[in-house]
């Protein structure tokens, strides 16, 4: 029990020892890592994995961007085969959205911040909690198998017909879904079940970090929608393995419903994507500002909000699909309520900073990079809503800009961010704030130079998939290419000042930024047990009485 | 260290039984056989009512028995009625979005299903191996 | 630890950190709290179980709606009685594992033994029986989408011992299962003892599933067959079938166990000439196949969530034979048993709706 009171009853602890016992230190051998039960370890693997696959998506990235360097008229000329070229912005897409964002913020900062924050030892479920890690791993070695056995060419979305025609290894890369879904689904299990019967004594709902109500709601989101992913994809093997016929209009299936299928699971899944960003944009906003949030409840109902209402809408993918008109009607209308509930948030935050002492350190700096680009990506997402508008925009460059706005720079920014936020709690190293900043700086430009031109593209008809163009659109294209080398520059930077830290960092303090969220009152790095005395559980964001102290360099709270 | 206030001590996870209160709750042993007695009846009610042509009421008698049965293994044999009001929202709630993906799904495919055309034609293979096994005579 | 209403705090201490019994994880304060977390998470894992379903209920509904007729026609071929007495299996299956719930919490550990093996045994009767039905079906080539085999009156079934092949992993599992009871028996192990005599009771339940379904199958090829059933329905796509003659059929009256291939014609009727009028295009791939490819998905699915039940029962059995249940820490049994129930609920669907059309 966390929540110890007596403080008699504390002998194992030695606050004024030399070496503090850590979680990093607790024990060691690669076995201790491979076998551990420790939350904070387990999202620390999930870390260094969902980046590993992020640098794997991030070059099939530059792939396709260097590749349309030139408009490719002639297909033997180009630097890639057409066929190539199908693989990589399949991988490209299936590895960045299955295996980096979707477990990105909940596996790997999630599952390290989950209990430290609610004040608990562990997750309902630690040995669940590295089952997913490894099922994860599992996926993911799928998915290295479909790349290396080249030639998975149906986009990330594995839309029937087609996959059922194509050659490349869809069995495995379906299966590769299925599981990752399931590593998904029992993530989520966990939090909901930590966050429902393992609050300690004084720790309310209304007490809850706004994050923890992101996570919760993503958690939510992936119990409800992935078993429809799980079963869609196992279908979609069935239809490949048996030919079972029942997506496949040769033998009066019905491919529409696959779309259904496929979509009833994948909206939801961006704000799988995008809930657990806005907890993070949440904490950020507050402890940086060092004002409390602007209109909590309003926030934390908005994130439960976000994840019902995620589940109305998921037709705006398929307008021009071959929907029914009406259903195309409805699914449109409903489109411009889920917006709701993300401006409410995006008022919030910048109600935050009102009046507040911004420090603009690098975490803070990634923040401001996230409203704006987020707000960018959630509105342009109105015109795709907007069943006359996505007529003429669907499968355009501009849906490719209006998503990576939102995915990219929203949750990877966000996930940026908060990496940069908790690295101290979580390595016990400060990093070089100006290294932060420049690293940011540099994303946001490269990012917006290399996606701002889409959006033109796509209104000007430049169809998303296409291996070639014409020449018209060349200036366009080269601007988005040159931004998407300096967008790998940037996060090339990020990577270097973090590594960095690591090496020549100075040892973190407490408090560094002056949080009143529960992990900023255990040491950094945390001990194994998250807390060597206990912690109050008090208002999460109750600036009020907490302090600089000079001597330490970090903050505390005044009794 | 924090001075121990009342918060702390308060058992947050209070049913009305003490601390180490015993939370289980046996079935008694007539309820579970009465259950399934029913459940059987139920059965032989279902296989009994399909011996009739109700044309379209069918599925949802069908529907109707086995969802009544369905009821009796959730609150009995799940007892579901003794425990947390949680769980029995949690597992309520899933029916509400299986409707849903249900409703829509259908409701679409109603409007396209005219579209929609068969053409056994394509399948290049239309005699498969797994049949090919010698068929005697 | 001030307040009065509180334990005293000695017992608190002496709980959380000191004598925290085997059974209750490091990270919970207490036995209820450890319990409501693992029903909890079970509940919601049920609900994920629903959903994946959800897909297959929603493929039946999108092509049964659109194809009532393919339904009419196919769910002839489905053996009503088999369905009907899996049912039944199910449902005691069921009541045996509330009962095992019951016996936990009480520390009745013959009892729960007993129950769970019993569990065990209907879990294999009802996959015996299935497997009677799929090979007979797979000796039909009622086969799923592109592979249906049309069906043809008269025609020969495959000689090929499908049934065989699905008794040999239980056959296998029944061998083990018995020598471990011997091992068990000569080394005297009282604890081997218990776990092995369920396990090869439940291993010889899935052979009498078996014989159960070939005796009601055979049954079912003469006297009013599912297919005459069927006639009555639809009228005359099936009205010759009273003119069909059934002795050749009682020779040999369902696939043979060990394949020793006497040739058994169709038990369906469905004459060539009928296949090509315009009512009976439903008897093709595209039509009927894709009802057997939705009835193996729903069907096979579930079958996989009754062996992964077994896998539990067992571990779940090991434990029992350790004495390790008792009224503060039963939260596996019970949620085995939650588990255990959601199958037996999906298969009351399943049941009206592949089995019953008429
Ligand atoms: C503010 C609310 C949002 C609205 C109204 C919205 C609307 C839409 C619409 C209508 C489309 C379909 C465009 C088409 O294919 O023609 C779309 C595509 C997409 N959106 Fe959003 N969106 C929103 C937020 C988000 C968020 C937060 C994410 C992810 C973090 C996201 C990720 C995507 C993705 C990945 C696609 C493209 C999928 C594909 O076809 O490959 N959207 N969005
Ligand atoms: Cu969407």
């Amino acid at each position: 029990m966390s929540v110890v009171t007596n403080p008699v009853t504390m002998p194992a602890t030695h606050p004024e020892a030399g070496k503090e016992d850590n979680y990093l230190t607790h024990s060691s051998g690669f076995l201790s890592w491979a076998l551990t039960l420790d939350h904070k370890r387990i999202g620390m693997m999930y870390l260094v994995g969902v980046m590993s696959a992020f640098a794997l998506g991030g070059v099939l990235a530059l792939m396709i961007r260097l590749h349309l360097w030139t408009p490719n008229l002639e297909a033997n000329q180009a630097w890639l085969l057409n066929k190539t070229y199908n693989q990589v912005f399949t991988l490209h897409g299936a590895v960045m959205v299955f295996l980096f964002i979707i477990p990105s913020i909940p596996a790997a900062l999630g599952n390290f911040l989950l209990p430290i924050m609610l004040g608990t030892k562990d997750v309902a479920f630690p040995r669940l909690n590295l089952g997913s890690f490894y099922l994860w791993i599992a996926g993911a070695i799928f998915f290295l198998f479909s790349l290396f056995a080249t030639g998975l060419d149906t986009g990330w979305t594995f839309y029937t017909p087609y996959s059922i025609e194509s050659q490349g290894p869809v069995i495995a890369a379906t299966l590769g879904v299925f599981i990752l879904g399931f590593s998904s689904i029992f993530t989520g299990l966990n939090f909901i079940v930590t966050i429902n019967t393992m609050r300690p004594p004084g720790m309310t709902w209304f007490r809850m970090p706004l994050f923890l109500w992101a996570v919760y709601s993503t958690s939510i989101i992936q119990v409800l929608a992935t078993p429809v992913l799980g079963i869609t994809m196992l279908l979609l093997a069935a239809e490949k393995l048996l030919g079972i016929g029942i997506f496949d209009s040769r033998l009066n299936g019905d491919p529409i419903a696959f779309q259904h299928f496929f979509w009833f699971y994948s909206h939801p899944a961006v704000y799988i994507m995008i809930l657990p960003a806005m907890g993070i944009i949440s904490e950020l906003m507050s402890v940086h500002s060092h004002k409390g949030i602007f209109g909590y409840r309003m926030i934390a109902y908005s994130s439960v909000a976000i994840a019902l209402f995620g589940f109305l809408v998921w037709g705006h993918h398929m307008f021009t699909s071959g929907m029914a008109d009406v259903t195309t009607i409805v699914f449109s209308a409903l489109t411009f309520t889920v917006s709701i509930p993300s401006a409410i948030k995006v008022f919030n935050w910048i109600g935050t900073m009102y009046q507040g002492t911004v420090s603009l350190n690098t975490p803070m700096v990634y923040a401001l990079a996230f409203i704006f680009l987020f707000t960018i990506g959630g509105l342009t997402g109105l015109f795709l809503g907007a069943l006359s508008t996505d007529m003429h925009l669907h499968a355009t460059y501009f849906v490719i800009a209006h998503f990576h706005y939102v995915m990219m720079g929203g949750t990877l920014i966000a996930f940026l961010g908060g990496l940069f936020h908790w690295w101290p709690k979580m390595t016990g190293k400060m990093f070089n704030d100006f290294g932060g900043i420049l690293s940011a700086s540099i994303i946001f430009v490269g990012f917006n130079l290399t996606f701002l031109p889409q959006f033109v593209l796509g209104t000007r008809g430049m169809p998303r998939r296409y291996a070639s163009y014409k020449p018209e659109f060349q200036l366009l294209h080269q601007l988005s290419t040159i931004g998407a080398l300096m967008l790998g520059v940037g996060l090339l930077v990020a990577l270097l000042v973090l590594l960095h830290s690591l090496f020549y960092g100075s040892k973190a303090p407490k408090n560094p930024w002056g949080g009143a969220t529960l992990e900023w009152e255990c040491s950094s790095p945390p001990p194994h047990d998250n807390f060597s005395s206990a912690p109050t559980v008090g208002d999460p964001y109750d600036f009020s009485k907490i302090e600089f102290d000079p001597k330490t360099g970090s903050y505390f709270k005044k009794k | 260290m924090s001075a121990p206030t009342a918060d702390h001590t308060s058992d947050s996870h209070d049913h009305g039984h003490g601390h180490d209160g015993d939370f289980s709750h046996p079935m008694p042993i007539w309820m579970l056989l009465a259950v399934f007695f029913a459940l059987l009846l139920l059965t032989v009610a279902t296989v009994y009512q399909s011996t009739f042509s109700l044309g379209n009421l069918e599925v949802w008698m069908s529907l109707a028995i086995a969802t009544v049965k369905a009821g009796l293994v959730i609150a009995f044999f799940m007892h579901l009625l003794w425990d947390k009001p949680l769980n029995a929202i949690i597992i309520f709630s899933s029916l509400i979005f299986v409707a849903l993906f249900l409703g829509f799904t259908m409701m679409d495919a109603q409007g396209y299903r005219e579209n929609l055309i068969m053409n056994p034609a394509l399948l290049e293979d239309s005699q498969p191996a797994a049949v090919k096994v010698e068929l005697s005579k | 630890m001030t307040t009065a209403v509180a334990p005293s705090p000695t017992d608190h201490e002496h709980d959380a950190h000191h004598e925290h019994p085997a059974w209750l994880a490091h990270h919970f304060d207490d036995a209820e709290q450890q319990f409501d977390a693992g029903k909890l998470g079970m509940w919601i894992f049920l609900v994920t179980e629903v959903l994946f379903f959800s897909g297959m209920f929603c493929a039946y509904a999108l092509y049964r709606n659109r194809n009532p007729e393919v339904f009419e026609f196919c769910s002839t071929f489905l053996n009503e009685k088999l369905g009907a007495i899996n049912t039944g299996v199910l449902l005691f299956s069921s009541l045996t594992m509330a009962w095992a719930v019951r016996a936990s919490q009480l520390k009745q550990t013959k009892t729960l033994i007993g129950m769970l093996g019993a569990t065990l045994g209907c879990a294999a009767i009802f996959l015996g029986v299935k497997a009677v039905e799929y090979s007979h079906k797979w000796g039909l080539g009622l086969f799923p989408g592109k592979y249906y085999v049309s069906q043809v009156e008269g025609a020969p079934h495959s000689t090929v011992p499908y049934l065989w092949y699905l008794c040999i992993p239980a056959l296998i599992l029944l061998v083990a299962f018995v020598l471990y009871y011997v091992y068990a028996f000569v080394s005297a192990s009282k604890f081997h003892l218990r776990v092995a005599g369920p396990l090869v009771v439940a291993a010889s339940c899935f052979f009498g599933g078996v014989k159960l379904g070939q005796v009601l199958e055979a049954e079912e090829s003469h006297g009013d067959s599912h297919a005459s059933a069927g006639a009555d329905a639809h009228g005359h796509e099936h009205s010759d079938h009273a003119g069909h003659d059934h002795a050749k059929e009682v020779s040999a009256p369902s696939v043979n166990l060990l394949g020793e291939a006497e040739v058994v014609t169709h038990d369906v009727a469905v004459s060539p000439a009928e296949t090509n009028t315009p009512e009976s295009n439903v008897n093709q791939k595209g039509m009927a196949g894709l009802f057997f490819s939705i009835y193996y998905c729903m069907t096979g699915v579930h079958a996989f969530h009754i062996l992964g039940g077994m896998a539990v029962i067992t571990w779940l059995i090991v434990k029992s034979a350790r004495f390790e249940f008792h009224s503060k820490y039963y939260g596996p049994v019970d949620n085995v048993g939650l588990y255990w129930h959601l199958v037996d609920f999906i298969w009351i669907y399943l049941f009206p709706l592949l089995y019953l059309i008429t």
